[in-house]
């Protein structure tokens, strides 16, 4: 990192000096921020850290997580650490898997503008307008796959103006495909039964008696089928 | 176009000359020899000027990472004449501390084993959700498809382990594991499938299965929000932003709850609890030997650290485990996880002439001193613009041999970090060095997850005994689910009859005579609760390695 090349950043209105490589979560610190809220794994998983800036002379709002983003000489930032949200309760195996699902614990997805606003707002590239009329639709396959990469990070549902809640809405999609579209998977049913007939349990006692000598042998010669 | 510096090309040129004659090839693996020589000679564990032995307390002598121990000969943050115990602000059944996978499924399975959602508390220093559990990217390992089983599984595990497991608590690992598969489909968790519908499985590094199921790689992430979405559909009772500091006991010795920091607020509360739970993760942000982590923000060591305060037992922190990969370029994301599951989908790691040094699926100790000895032992890493060194993990072999298409779908979290700061891993190596990712040891814990003191369970990375020495790809994900749905339901089943009697912090002033009489002097207070970044710690990287 070059010593000598600092951008100027703005955090909440505070004027800071930052070197011009760092992401916004490392410039905050470098200004002498200590995180509390926003910030979490710091590796684009959590969404913890979500943040909207502009850069001087831009009109622009935008979104992005600051443990992701590099800083832009002029940025203007604000964190949103938490939006405002209501998550339905549901007991997930009482919910119909059918086109009523979204309509009936989140009926204001029939307010959707299919303004690309959240699209536009989301960090993570996800097409979030798309997956939001395949909600409206009732296509439980289509929401799931399209909101998989979401880390709920809340910017689309700040930036909705018809104030829909659009992670929300894929959690439950998602919940509802692996259970009921997808299915339980036979070779894992099967292995647990296994298991509960005691099919294992000899040999694994066996193996706990062994000494370390046996058990390396055993180790060491064991077959691979990769 | 290029997103590596200028200086870096004549490398990468070597790196693209030599990829189709690496495909389908790889070097043997190591014998035990070869193995054990490996480790002595390059791996961190090994270098004994980084650790000390604990004066203190009852795992006194244990040998541990300098870190470790320094966190752990720290006054407690708190006095006992600081906190009021008969203003009880939470009485509870469970208390719960820390809300990654491990705290979720113990908190699901007790509400399931008959305590009532208002009477459990889970408190979690940041948000529900954020650990390391959700930052788990390659899979989850599970012996359920037909031509594995959980005692292959359970070999596997102990000599990954070096033998140094405790086997009661591998049987339950390799034996519930199917079950916890079952179960995550139950609530709604979408593995990946192949078009028949079977798992599509993959091998880790030690597997001699392919038994890693995955979610692209954003497993932990996947399974970690169904967890959070169906806790928060039975109205559990947690608080966030909100940090326990220490355990409370009563007179009869029994952990009886914790000390609670608002972090918004800074002031303490107390909670009581007729059994807690420690499911606080690991040690990552200790920042081992001066080695970047892959670990979350709170990864502090706080579990352990209050636990020892308790008196409770501990084991195998004398082992600490570096992920083979972690980023060595870009400099912003340093550190961060490369998934093991590129190597598991056929990338190979090479040195600077594109050469092969290393079989790509070694167990993570043995890989990572291999990657290195390539660095600092002869000397083939490319060195990096502030100055680290590292190998190329060549990731465009993964479309060659799977298919176009393969690393958009699969590793979609991967393809997207690296893109953000320019460069497209379908079409260049990624540049790797071994990060610091994971605490092999921990709290000791029995079959019940009990540890060594009445009232105090733990699940999850604080716990050791599990993974021995080395813990394989996709153990700690199993982990989480396995002892943590325990936790739930025997912190449930103790609940019910536990009596508790006079509340007392007077373990911390036994703490403080027992660091006076091993001539601890020191200002250092612990848990630390977060990482001190600041000023010029921002950038900072100080590798005591080598």
């Amino acid at each position: 990192m070059e010593k000598n090349n600092m951008v100027t950043i703005h955090v909440m209105g505070k004027k800071h000096e930052v070197p011009a490589d760092l992401t916004i979560m490392k410039a905050m610190e470098y200004a002498g921020h200590q995180f509390r809220r926003g910030a979490g794994c710091r590796g684009g998983y959590c969404g913890a850290c979500a943040t909207i800036y502009r850069t001087h002379g831009s009109y622009k709002l935008q979104g992005a997580l600051a443990c992701q983003k590099i800083v832009e000489d002029g940025m203007y930032i604000a964190q949103i650490p938490f939006s405002p949200a209501e998550k339905k309760r549901y007991d997930i195996n009482e919910v119909r898997a059918d086109d009523t699902a979204f309509l009936e614990h989140y009926p204001e997805i029939a307010r959707c503008l299919s303004c690309n606003t959240c699209t536009k707002a989301c960090p993570q590239d996800i097409m979030v307008m798309d997956y939001v009329q395949a909600a409206l639709r009732g296509d439980i396959e289509e929401t799931a796959k399209l909101s998989f990469d979401c880390i709920n990070c809340g910017l689309c549902a700040i930036r909705c103006p018809a104030e829909i809640v659009p992670y929300n809405i894929g959690q439950l999609a998602r919940r509802l495909y692996s259970k009921y579209i997808d299915g339980p998977t036979e070779h894992v049913l099967d292995k647990v039964k296994e298991v509960e007939a005691g099919k294992f349990d000899a040999e694994i006692e066996e193996m706990k008696g062994f000494d370390r000598e046996t058990l390396q042998e055993r180790y060491e010669t064991r077959e691979k089928r990769l | 176009m290029s997103g590596y510096p200028d200086y870096m090309q004549e490398s990468l040129e070597l790196v693209v000359k030599t990829r189709p004659s690496r495909v389908g090839k790889a070097l043997p693996e190591m014998n035990a020899e070869e193995k054990e020589k490996i480790l002595r000679e390059w791996h961190p564990d090994f270098k004994m000027d980084q650790k000390r032995e604990l004066k203190i307390g009852p795992s006194k002598g244990m040998l541990m990472p300098l870190e470790v121990v320094d966190n752990l000969e720290s006054h407690p943050i708190i006095t006992p004449d600081q906190i009021d115990l008969d203003d009880i602000d939470y009485d509870v059944d469970i208390l719960i501390i820390g809300a990654g996978g491990a705290g979720l499924s113990a908190a699901l399975l007790a509400h399931e084993n008959g305590i009532d959602p208002e009477k459990i508390l889970m408190v979690q220093k940041l948000r529900l959700g954020d650990a390391n559990s959700k930052m788990s990217q390659g899979g989850i390992q599970a012996a359920d498809a037909p031509d594995d089983s959980p005692v292959i599984h359970y070999l596997d595990i102990i000599g990954g382990g070096h033998y140094e497991n405790k086997p009661e608590l591998v049987e339950l690992l390799v034996k519930e594991g199917p079950d916890v598969i079952k179960w995550h489909e139950e609530l709604g968790v979408m593995y990946d499938k192949l078009e028949d519908g079977t798992m599509q499985l993959a091998p880790g590094g030690g597997t001699s299965r392919k038994r890693m199921h995955s979610c692209k790689d954003y497993t932990g992430l996947e399974i970690t929000r169904v967890l959070v979405d169906e806790f928060l559909s039975r109205d559990i009772s947690y608080v966030e932003l909100t940090s326990a500091v220490a355990l409370v006991m009563d007179d009869e010795g029994q952990v009886a709850g914790a000390v609670l920091y608002d972090m918004d607020s800074d002031e303490y509360k107390v909670c009581k609890a007729k059994a807690t739970i420690l499911a606080t993760g690991g040690f990552g942000r200790l920042h081992i030997q001066g080695f970047e982590t892959t670990n979350h923000y709170g990864a502090t060591n706080d579990g352990v650290v209050m636990a020892y305060h308790a008196g409770a037992v501990l084991r195998d922190l004398d082992s600490t485990q570096f992920h083979p990969t972690g980023a060595a370029y870009p400099e912003q994301i340093v550190g961060q996880l490369c998934t093991e599951k590129l190597r598991g989908r056929g990338a190979q790691p090479l040195n600077k002439h594109g050469e092969l040094f290393v079989y790509p699926l070694e167990t993570r100790d043995v890989e990572a001193s291999a990657l290195i000895r390539e660095c600092y032992g002869r000397d083939n890493g490319v060195i990096t613009p502030t100055g680290m060194r590292g190998v190329w993990l060549d990731t465009p072999l993964i479309e060659i041999i799977n298919g176009e298409g393969t690393i958009e779908r699969e590793f979609a979290a991967m393809f997207r970090t690296f893109n953000k700061f320019g460069i497209d891993i379908r079409k260049e190596p990624m540049l790797v060095f071994p990060t610091l990712h994971y605490q092999n040891g921990g709290v000791e814990i029995n079959a019940e997850t009990e540890t060594s003191i009445p009232g105090l369970f733990a699940a999850g990375e604080v716990c050791g005994g599990v993974h021995g020495k080395n813990r394989l790809m996709g153990n700690s994900q199993l982990g989480l689910y396995v002892f943590g749905r325990r936790a739930g339901r025997f912190a449930a089943e103790r609940a019910k009859t536990a009596k508790i009697g006079e509340l007392t912090l007077s373990h911390l002033d036994r703490y403080e005579g027992w660091l006076e009489e091993a001539g601890v002097e020191t200002d250092r207070k612990a848990p630390i609760l977060l990482p001190e970044y600041r000023r010029k710690k921002t950038i900072e990287h100080q590798l005591k390695l080598l």
